[in-house]
């Protein structure tokens, strides 16, 4: 089988992706996706606050998933549920499995990658003590509550001030359940400000910043955990320790981009962002592959992944026409005070306009300057306020500022005290 | 009155029946069976399949809701070559004829196994003669190949090893196997060839006549002409319930890293540590499943129920492997777990009770009990023979075990069966690749699960990266449907690891 355009995945960037890549002129798009339905995790994230920056209105997740599922209608996109994606290759033929169509191949004019992210579990931050039921990632325990109709716990202990994990002291607080403690291992929260006030604060749910669990207790299911203060290195403080009752313990302790497929087929990744390597069309290093979306680096909003995705899915579309886009490439370097930036890469173009560079800073920053430099020249400051781990940094950046610029591009950020 | 097998099992214990008409009265089943196994961990299994060959009625009693539910499903998952034991021991018999059969029986038997060979490595002068010391013992032992390598021939064969390594011991024949695929491999063959199963069924009294033997559970009480003590860390107590002494077993408690599969190519070998003053070393290795193994420590004297992983245990493990192989990157970290080993015996106890020749007692299996198992197994036999047991061999013995495992297949045959079932074209688990089809063939086999963890053990579902993140609930889904009860029904692991509550406010949809 052919099709100009496979999309693997339809949640929130697949569908974007896949939209975008139809507006483009691509004709015979595919999408394959391994759930049933189209949505991704949208569909369980029932609460509202999705959308207030693409449509300027407060959506659940359904609902936001729903706009994108909505225009599907008409196009002529193909969606293939039930569908895992086995392998890809350099040469973008993807092989895939469903029970109705069997074994199959595509070979694929563009394929874009949408495969999202997985969270952390227990065995990656070594949580030590007992192996009892009742340790769930926070999506897990979202999933059985919101999509299965179970509550899994009465007495919750959140590790983690992770969004999903503010969602979930809320959701299972609804439910009846009690939730006794958010605990957080850093001195600050990797959450969005208005979930700790919405979602904690509001129903007095005592979030410990600088402190760990470092005892899970309960053979069978879970029956405390034991909490402590950790010091500046993130190592727990002898004789701090205190136990906390619960049958429940939500893991919300990052999110890491799925990139199984994307290594198979051996395309560059960076292990800053643990997605692949992207130029500035959302282009990996294996040419007429594209990627987005949670796949290439965790996103805040999805509001953002969606627009990322339509870059993506525009850019699969012309090079389904005329291939990959010419121009010398840039790269691009996180400095000091960055944990990464997206695009790693950028192909200097004729046309002006703007590429918008993506990152995170390492920690907490009230006030402090972007500082953009080539080689030993400085080619944009920026001031900024307010720069959390937690919130991805958008940073619009003029083409025409790079067109004497040979040297790969550093983005440092430097901190002025408040 | 009429008979009635709920009358006296108020809580009927999970169980395996081939057709066997049963006959139960009051509290006491009429059978007589030959032999009856106390334990299902790898030696119970491995005892339950030798015997199994032949014409004899054979039950095996197992505490847990599951075969290797013990010491065989958290070790080192290795295949020893025999080098370690003292000559003329039981261990060291056992465990180089155990080694030799393992290839076949495994491929037999369809579990995975690799015959990788194993380094110990030497980083002075006193590593040195130590491995000396235990090429000459192996020699002694019968173990084939073995062979003391230049610092230049270990790098060339394991090229992550530390630098400053000057010389190891290579054995070829070692291996890496999946302990509690052996384990369910060998139970379920046992199955096949008529060996009946009953668990949740902790012996609580042994009662001994001239005629049998009598064996209670909470349960059931059964009649046997012999039994074999296989249990494990508590093989003292059973052996106690006929009023046998003469060792005593305790816990020594091991914890180990399981790390992604991106390390799973740092070791080809399974790499041991000499012993020194800073422990007794640990290793490094491969596993059949791909990941990298990393450990274990030893704790002793711990409580034989408790499984628990200790910071400092995983401090000490990673410093410990860092001496052996460069750039093990612990922050691919997916799982931490420990291990009881039952220690108190200086050797494999494989011999008939003094109390009674009728009660053979298997026990003090530690470390390289698993190599072991096939051959203790039929020195097992043996003494079931000795015992009064005549062994005669089954005409119709089933003694291979057919399984598909999806992603190991090429892509025409994965085309070929989700043609014949479509169930193999659903992905269960993404991280392992494991299909629908995989799961249900599980749970209709002879010995199916009951729980996650059971369906886990057997297909590899939650044993990736995620640990059951995504398919957790597939699986907890799949369970219920297959098995005809509510979700909430279906437990983790042992009784009482209930994974929800029950319904929210509004219920399932």
């Amino acid at each position: 089988m052919k099709a100009d355009v496979v999309v693997i995945g339809a949640g929130p960037a697949g569908l974007a992706a896949a939209l975008a890549a139809h507006e483009g002129g691509a004709e015979k798009i595919l999408i394959l996706e391994r759930a049933g339905e189209p949505g991704g995790i949208l569909n369980q994230c029932i609460h509202n606050g999705f959308g207030l920056h693409r449509f300027g209105e407060e959506l659940t997740g359904p609902e936001y998933a729903g706009r994108f599922i909505d225009k599907l209608e008409g196009t002529g996109i193909e969606c293939r549920y039930d569908t895992m994606v086995l392998s890809i290759s350099t040469d973008r033929v993807v092989t895939a499995i469903n029970p109705r169509d069997g074994l199959f191949t595509v070979e694929a004019g563009a394929v874009i990658l949408a495969m999202g992210c997985r969270e952390r579990t227990r065995g990656a931050i070594g949580v030590p003590g007992d192996r009892p039921a009742g340790v769930f990632t926070a999506g897990a325990a979202q999933r059985y509550l919101n999509i299965e109709g179970y509550q899994v716990g009465k007495r919750a202990v959140i590790l983690g001030s992770g969004d999903i994990g503010l969602i979930m002291a809320r959701r299972m607080t609804l439910e009846g359940a009690s939730v006794a403690a958010c605990v957080e291992l850093m001195p600050y929260s990797n959450g969005l400000n208005r979930n700790i006030v919405q979602c904690l604060n509001d129903y007095d749910i005592p979030l410990y910043l600088a402190h760990t669990v470092v005892q899970i207790i309960g053979r069978e299911r879970l029956e405390a955990v034991v909490i402590a203060k950790v010091d500046e290195n993130s190592r727990p403080i002898p004789g701090t320790e205190f136990r906390i009752d619960c049958d429940t313990l939500l893991l919300s302790v990052g999110l890491i981009p799925e990139n199984e497929l994307t290594r198979g087929a051996g395309i560059p990744i960076d292990p800053r962002t643990r997605g692949p390597e992207v130029y500035d069309n959302m282009e990996t290093m294996a040419p007429g592959v594209f990627a987005c979306g949670n796949v290439v680096h965790v996103h805040d909003l999805v509001d953002f992944v969606s627009a990322e995705s339509e870059r993506a899915g525009a850019a699969a579309a012309a090079f389904v026409k005329s291939g990959s886009p010419a121009g010398e490439e840039l790269s691009l370097i996180p400095g000091d005070g960055l944990g990464y930036i997206v695009p790693q890469k950028l192909r200097k173009s004729a046309n002006d306009g703007e590429v918008t560079l993506f990152f995170r800073v390492r920690r907490p920053c009230p006030k402090g300057e972007i500082v953009v430099t080539a080689g030993d020249r400085v080619i944009l400051r920026k001031k900024r306020r307010h720069m959390t781990p937690g919130e991805m940094e958008h940073l619009p950046l003029k083409r025409e500022l790079l067109r004497d610029v040979n040297e790969p591009i550093t983005v440092t950020l430097v901190r002025e005290e408040a | 009155m009429p008979f009635s097998s709920a009358s006296i099992c108020p809580r009927r214990p999970l169980r395996y029946q081939q057709s066997l008409p049963r006959i139960y009265f009051r509290n006491t089943v009429i059978t007589l069976y030959d032999c009856i196994i106390i334990g299902g961990g790898i030696t119970g299994c491995a005892a339950a399949y030798e015997l199994s060959r032949y014409d004899l009625r054979i039950l095996l009693l197992e505490k847990e809701n599951d075969v290797a539910c013990g010491t065989t499903r958290a070790n080192s998952a290795i295949i020893h070559a025999g080098y370690d034991p003292i000559p003329g021991s039981n261990m060291a018999r056992t465990n180089v004829r155990g080694c030799a059969m393992m290839p076949e029986l495994c491929r037999r038997l369809n579990v995975p196994f690799k015959q990788v060979g194993s380094l110990v490595l030497a980083f002075n002068e006193e590593d040195l003669a130590h491995i000396r010391k235990l090429y000459d013992r192996g020699c002694e032992n019968g173990v084939p190949g073995l062979k003391v390598l230049t610092r230049e021939e270990t790098l060339a064969i394991e090229p992550n090893i530390e630098d400053e390594v000057c010389g190891a011991l290579y054995a070829p024949t070692a291996g890496i196997v999946s302990p509690w695929e052996l384990a369910l491999a060998l139970a379920e063959t046992a199955a096949r060839n008529g060996v009946e199963f009953a668990f949740e069924s902790p012996v609580t009294a042994i009662e001994r006549s001239d005629a049998c033997l009598t064996v209670t559970t909470p349960n059931a009480t059964y009649e046997t002409r012999t039994i074999i003590n296989a249990a494990g860390l508590y093989a003292d107590k059973i052996h106690a319930l006929i009023g046998g002494t003469g060792f005593e077993l305790h816990a020594d408690k091991g914890a180990y890293f399981l790390l992604d599969k991106n390390q799973g190519k740092l070791a080809r070998q399974v790499v041991f540590q000499c012993p020194s003053e800073k422990g007794k070393g640990v290793l490094v290795s491969p596993t059949v499943h791909g990941n990298l193994i990393v450990g274990p420590d030893a704790v002793p004297g711990n409580p034989p129920e408790d499984v628990s992983v200790q910071a400092e245990s995983l401090a000490m493990i990673r410093a410990a492997a860092c001496r052996s192989i460069r750039g093990i990157d612990f922050r691919e970290n997916i799982r931490n777990f420990a291990g009881n080993r039952a220690r108190g015996l200086s050797d494999f106890l494989i011999e008939a009770s003094p109390v009674d020749a009728r009660f053979i007692n298997l026990a003090g299996i530690q470390s390289p009990g698993l190599s072991s198992a096939p051959a203790i197994a039929e020195e097992a036999a043996q003494l079931v023979a000795k015992a009064g047991v005549e062994l005669t061999a089954k005409k119709t013995f089933i003694d291979t075990r057919e399984k598909i495992v999806f992603k190991e297949l090429s892509r025409e045959q994965q085309a070929e069966v989700i043609a014949n079932n479509p169930l193999y074209g659903r992905i269960v688990c993404r991280c392992e690749t494991i299909t629908e089809g995989e799961i249900v063939d599980a749970i209709h086999r002879p010995l199916p699960p009951h729980t996650v963890d059971g369906v886990k053990r057997r297909c590899g579902s939650g044993m990736g990266r995620c640990q059951g993140g995504f398919c957790g609930i597939r699986v907890h889904e799949i369970l219920a449907r297959e098995l005809n009860v509510p979700m909430e029904a279906i437990v983790k692991d042992r009784p009482g690891s209930y994974i929800i509550l029950g319904e929210t406010k509004g219920g399932a949809v």
